[in-house]
């Protein structure tokens, strides 16, 4: 019945793959609808086994490759390591994939099993496995539990000006926003500059005991340098790809994501917990690298969350559209890689967040991203990107924005972070449910634009 | 607090949701930008005012046939056309000139309003020095390394590209500018230097031409471009000069680890 052979496990990976512009740039995509759908097929029938048998980017040449293999648990793995992908989707859909199973689960899964399964899955299959998923973690609030969603503040400025960052910050916190983190993107690599930025921040949530953390995203080895410089720094930030040649083109690999671990924790700044590291990804990173190895793009992003994974982050976020759409092309597409992202990062145990976002220059607008928000908040995503309007003027894309968070939590009943929400109610923010006060126009948080 | 920040605080809330006027403003400002990706660029009134200043244009197409093809495909925005390469292999037997400038769409057709401006400065600076130009290149569907191959095709010392950079939902007509020396096809932007944000409300045509000439005269003098070549020319401006591979190119995918998105 099926015309089309593969010659490998990645290029079935590929093939089955659903339609979207970044493989069909690397000429990794199906070239019809048929072959997309009997490629599927074909991947229903491969055992799970198979994955830890044939590595889709060579073990000898790839640490994320040895780091997946060699770290695999396979007594976590042995309730399902009879079946073949098509048998793992309707077990994950089955009242037996319980949260507890799943817990269990996590690692005896690799990335590239929980890809080939979501290659066979709709988007109701994606949310409905994710949303059975629950991953906690822990600095000064306690993140991920059922019910909740966080978000992060991003109160970034052009030219990183204290008053400016300050100014969207306040914005954020008199909306409710900034549990997940209050995380700066700054415009500058300036050591002196990210120093400021990050005491700016740690000022604020200590002068008002915010329960929540900072962080400026600046690269893991700029983050050590300030730490041994007595910066205050809460969590530390890296960008990361799905292999070793990727990682490389941002600078990195597994042991200065290590070193950043272990400076990070040297501090001792968590008060219930010590998760620490933010990570952000994307779908095409690898292919914008030219260090994809023929593996497909959605493929080689549950790979990086092999590499979260080993680092016990407090935060793993899937930066969906931010990469145009040369990778994503339209609405259609940033929606199912955000659902597909969401999915395999939960399904490894992570505790994963998106940034519903676009570029002007992709083809879709804020319908697409209400449409993707609503999907990932009945999933239960972990947090999402508070922006002042969705507007961010210094990365110049459109991501969520305060009132976003707002809209989804009154629409799904979804709480904030207990020790951030008990803290809102405090001081005067919000009532003990979380709705928002009427009058925070003459509100003490004012004081930090002074 | 909205006097400390162009981003959008302080929009007030209808129960969870923005105001109407809020909504409708956002609304217009995306319009603006996808107007600025999708409408094509008016090349001939651009043609037009280069003849006024007395310097001649010839048209060039990348390989990209349409709009939609250049947005999914940089690899064919990068290349020319065969028939454009088949034109411009045609002047080969002209002599080797200092500079070629190209003017590409890029995803802002808006961007290329500042074009005349920026020249005006440029050549201002430059034409006393005896600068030696080939015809201006104005080119459709076009990312920054097509100027790779027709700064070789034209036999120029370096080639000045000029294109739209990606839109902003507030800066929908932002140019930029990418300075390779030696050009020829397949080098990286590693080779590039790039002065970036180039419009009224950013760097100023006038600052940024001044900023491109001693680029210029740099790249003449160490016969190179790139991140060997770093931006001195003052400390003053509103935008710093950086080689291209630090800064997130029109024509690239944005690399997050730069700044940490």
């Amino acid at each position: 019945m099926n015309r089309w052979t593969y010659p490998d496990l990645k290029t079935l990976m590929a093939k089955a793959s659903p339609l979207r512009s970044g493989d069909v740039l690397a000429g990794l995509a199906a070239e019809t609808a048929e072959e997309n759908v009997l490629a599927k097929m074909s991947l229903a029938d491969v055992p799970l086994k198979r994955f830890l048998a044939e590595p889709l980017v060579p073990y000898d040449e790839d640490e994320v490759t040895r780091l997946i293999l060699d770290s695999h648990d396979a007594a976590a793995f042995a309730p399902v390591s009879h079946m073949t992908v098509g048998q793992f989707r309707d077990w994950l859909l089955s009242d037996a994939a319980d949260t507890a199973a799943l817990a269990q689960l996590a690692p005896g899964l690799t990335p590239e099993m929980v890809a080939a399964v979501s290659k066979l899955m709709r988007n109701q299959d994606l949310i409905l496995a994710a949303k059975k998923v629950t991953v906690v973690t822990r600095f000064r609030d306690t993140i991920g539990l059922p019910g909740r969603l966080s978000t992060r503040l991003q109160p970034n400025h052009p030219t990183d000006d204290p008053k400016g960052v300050a100014a969207s910050m306040l914005d954020g916190l008199l909306l409710g926003s900034g549990d997940a983190v209050i995380g700066v993107n700054p415009a500058s690599d300036n050591l002196a500059t990210l120093g400021d930025l990050m005491r700016l921040l740690d000022e604020a949530i200590q002068r008002f005991q915010i329960p929540t953390q900072s962080c400026i995203l600046t690269h893991v080895t700029s983050s050590i340098e300030l730490i041994n410089r007595g910066a205050p720094v809460d969590l530390v930030f890296q960008s990361i790809a799905g292999t070793q040649a990727a990682n490389a083109s941002f600078g990195v690999d597994l042991a200065v994501l290590r070193e950043g671990l272990d400076a990070g924790r040297s501090l001792g700044r968590g008060t219930v917990g010590d998760n620490l590291m933010y990570f952000e990804t994307g779908q095409g990173s690898a292919l914008s690298a030219g260090a994809h190895h023929g593996v497909d793009q959605q493929t080689l992003e549950a790979r990086a969350y092999g590499v979260a994974r080993a680092f016990a982050p407090l935060l793993v976020n899937t930066v969906v559209g931010f990469i145009g759409p040369e990778y994503l092309y339209d609405g259609k597409q940033i929606i199912r890689a955000g659902l597909e992202d969401h999915f395999c990062g939960k399904l490894l145990g992570l505790p994963l967040g998106c940034d519903v976002c676009y570029t002007n220059h992709a083809q879709a607008d804020q319908d697409d991203m209400d449409t993707l928000l609503t999907l990932l908040a009945t999933a239960e995503v972990t947090f999402i990107m508070g922006v002042p309007g969705a507007d961010d003027i210094m990365l110049n894309y459109q991501s969520t924005s305060f009132h976003d968070a707002l809209y989804v939590r009154e629409l799904l009943g979804l709480r904030r972070a207990p020790e951030f929400e008990a803290w809102m109610s405090q001081v005067g923010l919000a009532d003990a449910a979380g709705r928002l006060s009427a009058d925070a126009g003459r509100h003490p948080l004012l004081e930090l634009l002074s | 607090m909205a006097a400390l920040t162009d981003a959008r605080v302080a929009l007030g809330r209808t129960g969870s949701s923005q105001p109407t006027a809020a909504a409708l403003a956002f609304t217009l400002d995306h319009a603006r930008a996808r107007d600025a990706v999708h409408r094509p660029a008016d090349f001939d009134g651009l043609e037009a005012a280069l003849q006024q200043r007395g310097l001649a244009s010839l048209r060039a197409d990348s390989a990209a046939q349409d709009r939609l093809t250049y947005l999914a495909r940089p690899d064919l925005g990068r290349r020319l056309s065969d028939e454009s390469r088949d034109q411009l292999a045609a002047l080969r037997s002209r002599p080797v000139v200092d500079l070629a400038i190209v003017v590409a769409d890029g995803l802002s057709s808006r961007a290329l309003d500042h074009v005349p401006a920026l020249l005006d400065a440029l050549l201002a600076d430059l034409t006393p020095e005896g600068w030696t130009l080939a015809p201006v290149i104005l080119a459709a569907q076009a990312r920054v390394a097509l100027g790779d191959e027709v700064g070789a095709l034209l036999k120029a010392r370096m080639v000045l590209l000029l294109v739209g950079e990606r839109p902003g939902l507030s800066s929908p007509d932002s140019l930029g500018a990418y300075l390779t020396y030696a050009p020829r096809v397949g080098l990286s932007d590693a080779a590039r230097n790039c002065v970036s944000n180039i419009r009224p409300a950013g760097l100023v045509p006038a600052q940024a031409a001044f900023k491109i000439a001693w680029l210029m005269r740099q790249a003449r003098r160490l016969q190179l471009t790139g991140v060997a070549l770093k931006d001195e020319s003052s400390t003053d401006h509103l935008v710093s000069v950086t080689p291209e591979a630090v800064r997130l190119p029109a024509d690239s995918p944005l690399e997050k680890n730069k700044s940490g998105k």
